[in-house]
């Protein structure tokens, strides 16, 4: 009995030697309290606070699945479309690992989408978030250059035209325009050259800014904290212990949370790859399962579903360089938003009608220029297009002034926990 | 006065050092820059293709690749000719001032040779390969529709020598690239005699 316990209190006591060991060289304990086990965040988060953990974990998938598929894909032009099918056909769970990875392109999306939702409805932009919110729309913008540099490497039909409409938008730009194109193709068009260097920049290069831009956006949000459904700063009510009175540590508390989200998550992208891995065509394009051919475009060419909000802004103006700047200024808005927004207060609980509509108006709008970017060209759609890009462009550009003289309602000083009144 | 002449100093060191960084970095990134540019190999493989045209009909087209872009010759009838010229009004750029041709094809055809024209056939708005309507009063482009080219990525409309269309996205006409004749038959596509570009 009594050597049991001392050889218990023995192994105890070496292991702590050993992290104290580590700690004189390196800050581990200091580290994991910091970010993880005394990182205090509100007790009042709800569902909408799972897509950041949930991001991370797509990003991982990621990573995995794609070394793995790094293994018997071919770069090449005479190869790319072929091997592709090889680890379909012929490798070993090829076909589970190669729809991981397509079925993550979408959920990265999904939840990144979601989380940016998030972030608007409950003011997680505002000062002094807006580097935070800044670090999220340039780790934004790597996942669209991810996702667009991947889809060209399984080499099929809507790779390749989907490439050449993308690259042909730097055409656009004044002047240098034709060269940039050149450039980015090094080639006079979307050749073996291209395909290659997409190749190059989709497995190291857009990788590595994606993770440490994903390392630098938690930094920045362990300095700020993390807002809650009430948009109330917790570090301004703290306990005798310094301790935030509305915080629990993120560790156990809201892991445990994140652990449920993880499992549901998990369950439906396992329904997805195992039943519905194109989606209907949504997420893996059936103009796809046809190798590139040059020659030929396919009648109908689409992006995959996360870019077509904004393919819908480039479609809906009759001009090339105003559609080209367009689609970007959609996105740079975005990056401007907490700049834009005037108000004080941070979370829609509080904050008055004009801006519930406002962000009603841009979601819809979000959406359903999401559907018109699929949609074929008819004049009716070009018209809802304009109709829903205009609004989408309003939300931004008046946001200014709608917000300044808001009516919003008293924010209270602490965390409520059942919120809807 | 010792302690002034040094930080003085040091500011210039640093500045200099700076300085010399920064041309440094400037400079080793130039060839990883230029490294990104179409290399000796895709260069030489842009070289010009022959078109042999002696077996094309009167409305009908050849389809070549140069430079990994699909160029058409469409040989046009006189019917096709005579209905070029009713449309100006509708075309964004009827006189192919904004668009880019060599200076030969600078004309109501838009080619060398009224019958034959030549044509890089991606949509000059975003590089889709446009379908040929060729024929007059189409069921989908309407009664008017002289005949024509429709691209089906974002429904920019050409006529039939590559003019554009008001009210669609592309900005100018399809591109015509440089090329020659070799006797009556044969276009060397991608090279003029020099004298007229």
């Amino acid at each position: 009995m009594s050597a049991a316990g001392t050889g218990a209190a023995a192994q105890g006591g070496r292991f702590a030697r050993f992290i104290d060991w580590v700690d004189e060289r390196f800050p581990l304990t200091a580290m994991m309290k910091e970010h993880v086990t005394e990182y205090y965040a509100a007790k009042s988060f709800n569902a909408w606070y799972v897509f950041g953990v949930l991001a991370l974990l797509v990003l991982i998938l990621q990573v995995v699945t794609g070394i793995y598929l790094t293994m018997s894909y071919k770069p090449s032009a005479e190869d790319a479309f072929a091997s592709v099918e090889y680890i379909m056909r012929d490798v070993d769970w090829g076909w589970l690992i190669r729809y991981m990875h397509s079925t993550g392109a979408s959920a990265f999306f999904i939840v990144v989408y979601l989380h940016m939702f998030r972030a608007l409805m409950y003011g997680s932009y505002k000062s002094p978030r807006e580097l935070l919110w800044v670090i999220g729309m340039l780790l934004y913008v790597a996942l669209m250059a991810q996702a667009f540099t991947g889809y060209l490497l399984p080499w099929g039909q809507m790779s390749y035209w989907g490439a050449q409409v993308i690259v042909s938008l730097f055409g656009a730009i004044p002047v240098v325009g034709g060269a940039i194109v050149e450039w980015i193709r090094g080639d006079y068009f979307i050749s073996d050259i291209t395909l290659n260097r997409f190749f190059a920049l989709h497995v190291i290069a857009v990788p590595l800014a994606l993770m440490i831009l994903a390392v630098v956006h938690i930094l920045a949000l362990h300095t700020t904290g993390s807002l809650n459904p009430d948009g109330i700063e917790i570090k301004k009510k703290k306990g005798p212990d310094g301790i935030p009175l509305d915080g629990v540590a993120f560790h156990p508390y809201h892991t445990a949370k994140d652990l449920v989200a993880i499992i549901i998550f998990a369950i439906v992208f396992c329904a997805v790859i195992f039943f519905a891995p194109d989606m209907g065509g949504y997420f893996l394009e059936h103009a796809n399962f046809e190798p590139a051919n040059m020659l030929k475009t396919p009648a109908h060419i689409a992006p995959v579903w996360y870019f077509t909000p904004f393919y819908a802004i480039l479609r809906a103006v009759p001009s090339k360089g105003w559609g080209a700047f367009l689609m970007a200024m959609a996105i740079v808005m975005l990056f401007l938003l907490p700049w834009l927004d005037r108000c004080k207060v941070k979370s829609i609980r509080y904050r008055g009608w004009s801006w519930k509509i406002a962000l009603t108006i841009f979601t819809v709008s979000f959406l359903a220029l999401g559907y018109l970017g699929m949609q074929p060209v008819t004049p009716a759609y070009v018209y809802a297009a304009r109709l829903f890009g205009i609004l989408y462009f309003a939300f931004f550009l008046l946001m200014p002034l709608y917000t300044a003289r808001e009516r919003t309602k008293p924010v209270p000083d602490r965390v409520v926990y059942h919120g809807h009144h | 006065m010792s302690e002034e002449a040094s930080v003085s100093r040091r500011r210039f060191l640093a500045v200099a050092t700076s300085v010399t960084g920064a041309v440094g970095l400037a400079m080793t990134a130039a060839p990883f820059i230029a490294s990104f540019r179409p290399s000796a190999r895709a260069q030489a493989l842009g070289a010009p293709v022959e078109v042999d045209i002696s077996k094309l009909e009167t409305g009908s087209m050849v389809r070549v690749q140069w430079r990994g872009q699909p160029v058409w010759a469409l040989k046009r009838g006189k019917e096709m000719l005579t209905l070029l010229g009713n449309h100006n009004d509708k075309l964004r750029d009827p006189d192919s001032k904004e668009s880019i041709q060599p200076p030969y094809a600078v004309n109501a055809t838009r080619s060398i040779r009224p019958d034959i024209l030549v044509v890089i056939s991606t949509c000059t708005h975003l590089g889709c390969v446009p379908i040929e309507k060729l024929q007059p009063a189409d069921a989908e482009l309407g009664a008017d529709w002289p005949g024509g080219f429709f691209c089906p990525c974002h429904g920019s409309k050409f006529d039939l020598a590559g003019r554009v269309y008001t009210g669609v996205p592309a900005p100018t006409n399809l591109t015509v690239p440089p090329y020659r004749f070799v006797g009556d038959n044969m276009i060397i596509v991608g090279e003029d005699t020099g004298a007229n570009a």
